[in-house]
């Protein structure tokens, strides 16, 4: 029978099948970090239960991380004592810990690949919602809440139903200035914050097969925020040039057995799927948001809608409250406050290249204050070692050490109340970067033109 | 967790659509390393102002409001994965979250606190609103077992759909662990079998 590719991956890693329909899924790879992890340690101990697989769970500290001064003791009292739970409970339960101080320390979704424990085929969760970055690979990967991290730890399995398939395809060429953090927003702005919820979404087309591995975990990162349950692409040669080769990828002969089986995760030709929405890579032009949730986007040049479905008038306008905002207005020409680059969306070698690229000569304009927190301490070291730290300092821009920062301003990098900031995340919610801040989600490059002009302008009137 | 059958109450509204984890407890306070004291911190920053004086508008704070059942706008729970908001609801005293849809992760997480999220259509979503809006003290009951929710004032039962293993676990206050636990062998057996493992 036709299957489409997540059910090809699913099938291969249903156990058994409950009373009642629900599959016992067996997982791959476990990624925990110190925010949603320590409950599910607690959880353990109080059930008595070993850890069953601890060579499948990789730990690092980056939700809650200081992006200065790495080296010195984390200074705010419950980050330190988060961080130290983790430390603490991986020693205890033999878990691989990439802690402050590793040189291979980062975000969560940017160290797996860079491992090579990101591989197609593969079953990853995490209790992070944007595990679907993973998906750029063909893995089913999706984030999970704590009790269910407790779940994998004691049985390395979890009970789910089966999701419904979406494709999505964008077919044909990107124009200039258009990157693939303007294609997911764009598709979330057609389908809406909960147009996927339920679905696995493939993203497939000639728009999507061009995308560098980094653009591709870019596009899946952001597959929750249109509520779908997780987001893949099909390996293809462009998949497999990125893991081989890495540390934990296979190697020799199980690299040629591994590639073979990769060679037969797509989807057939006659799968069915649920849901399908195609859409004209030419079409999607330089995105950014407006709203509070990240469907509520626009193109740059763009004006925010000035209608709206009756019933959805009250939230739509709370939202524009928020943000300081009118219905039917262009943001050309706002001044903006803060450029955050970075996150597991765009904090990549690629993303960090794209800035600089940019701001060589240049500099910022004097009121903005521009961050760029890599994902990694490897995609910190490439920079360094490309000579990048020195242009962007050059141009004013801060390159801080690695960690989620300002994504989720979870630690001391957070946007002040009423002020703008174009970031290059995931996520535009009320008091996301700190209370009262407000976010304009859009690719790097957008973010980096936004900080040398100090104010939103059309970037096709200035691209390099 | 706890075992969960009916509830007699009186239900809170929230009539906004897409309420992210965000709001329901911020970041912020997600540095605890135990599962206690998030009610604390629920829908902060909506609740209170920045010094932490409380928002007298807001409807958890406006004493004609009361009860363990919260009415949300459709899309409830979307955003972070984070459990901590189905635990900040149950702390704070919700039992069951009523909406027109949850988002996924929030749904699994809900179930696994002993938080009910009973999803209804848009339009009996609307009436539910209205009739909270025409009087505050209007009384629900949630009937697990039965699947339905009615109001006894208009007389109306609406039914509602769950997963038939997930109804089972919360009628019993039973989790998934124990469940997986006992598939141990099985998932045993699936490792030595598989013809690839990277």
């Amino acid at each position: 029978m036709a299957k489409s590719l997540v059910d090809k991956i699913w099938d291969a890693h249903v156990v058994n099948t409950a009373p009642g329909g629900l599959d016992v899924v067996y997982i791959d790879r476990h990624l925990i970090h110190e925010v949603t992890s320590p409950q599910a340690f607690d959880e353990l101990e109080a059930r008595g239960l070993p850890l069953f697989r601890p060579s499948r769970i990789l730990a690092t500290a980056d939700h809650n991380v200081p992006t200065r001064n790495q080296h010195l003791p984390i200074e705010e009292p419950l980050s330190r004592s988060q961080v130290d739970k983790l430390t603490a409970n991986c020693e205890k339960y033999g878990v691989e810990l990439y802690g402050l101080g590793h040189a291979r320390q980062g975000i969560v979704h940017v160290i797996g690949p860079e491992l090579g424990l990101t591989l197609p085929g593969t079953t990853i969760v995490c209790g992070d919602s944007h595990t679907s970055t993973h998906g750029a690979f063909g893995a089913v990967a999706f984030g999970i809440g704590t009790s269910q991290v407790a779940q994998v730890m004691a049985t390395q399995c979890l009970l789910l139903s089966r999701p419904k398939r979406m494709r999505i395809s964008v077919e044909g060429e990107l124009r200039p200035g258009v990157t693939a953090k303007d294609l997911i927003l764009y598709v979330i702005a057609q389908l809406g914050t909960g147009g996927a919820t339920g679905y696995f979404v493939e993203y497939a087309g000639s728009a999507v097969r061009g995308l560098s591995m980094e653009g591709r975990m870019t596009v899946c990162n952001m597959s929750i925020e249109m509520g779908a349950r997780g987001g893949l692409i099909a390996p293809d040669e462009t998949t497999f040039a990125y893991v081989q080769g890495r540390p934990y990828a296979p190697k020799e002969a199980a690299w040629e057995q591994a590639v073979a089986y990769w060679q037969t995760l797509y989807s057939d030709a006659d799968a069915v799927f649920d849901a399908e929405h195609s859409f004209a890579a030419a079409d999607i032009p330089p995105m950014i948001t407006y709203g509070t949730n990240p469907g509520m986007g626009i193109a740059l040049n763009g004006h925010i809608p000035s209608e709206v479905p009756a019933g959805e008038a009250e939230s739509f306008d709370k939202s524009l409250q928020y943000m300081g905002f009118q219905r039917g207005e262009s943001l050309l020409g706002k001044e903006i406050n803060y450029v955050f680059i970075g996150s597991c969306t765009n904090s990549r070698i690629e993303d960090l290249r794209a800035v600089a690229d940019y701001v060589r000569g240049k500099h910022k304009a004097g009121h903005v204050e521009a961050i760029i927190v890599p994902g990694s301490k490897q995609v910190e070291q490439q920079a360094i070692a490309e000579g990048l730290d020195k242009i962007l300092a050059a141009a004013g821009f801060e390159l801080r050490e690695p960690g989620c920062s300002a994504c989720l301003a979870m630690n001391e990098d957070k946007i002040p109340a009423g002020a703008y900031c174009v970031a290059t995340s995931n996520r535009n919610f009320e008091g996301r970067q700190g209370p009262g801040s407000r976010t304009l989600l859009a690719s790097p490059l957008v973010a980096a033109i936004t900080a040398v002009q100090g104010r939103i302008v059309d970037i096709t009137q200035y691209l390099n | 967790m706890e075992k969960f059958q009916t509830l007699h109450s009186r239900a809170v509204p929230l009539p906004f659509e897409n309420i992210d984890t965000d709001q329901i407890i911020p970041a912020r306070f997600l540095k605890a390393t135990t599962r206690e004291g998030f009610g604390e911190n629920l829908f902060r920053d909506w609740r209170c102002n920045a010094d932490g004086t409380p928002k007298p508008d807001f409807v958890l704070n406006d004493a004609r409001y009361a009860g363990q059942i919260l009415l949300a706008g459709k899309n409830f729970g979307c955003g972070s994965s984070r459990e901590h908001a189905a635990w900040a609801l149950y702390d704070a005293g919700f039992r069951v979250v009523i909406s027109s849809y949850f988002a996924d992760i929030f749904r699994g997480n809900a179930l696994n606190t002993g938080l009910l999220p009973l999803q209804v259509t848009d339009a009996e979503l609307s009436r539910l609103f209205a009739l909270v809006e025409q009087d505050v003290t209007t009384q629900f009951v949630v009937n697990l077992p039965a699947q339905t929710l009615h109001v006894p004032a208009t007389n109306d039962t609406i039914g509602f759909d769950i997963d038939a293993y997930k109804k089972e676990c919360l009628i019993n206050g039973y989790d998934d662990i124990d469940f997986l636990v006992s598939q141990k062998p099985a998932i045993a057996a699936y490792e030595q079998n598989r013809t690839w493992a990277w």
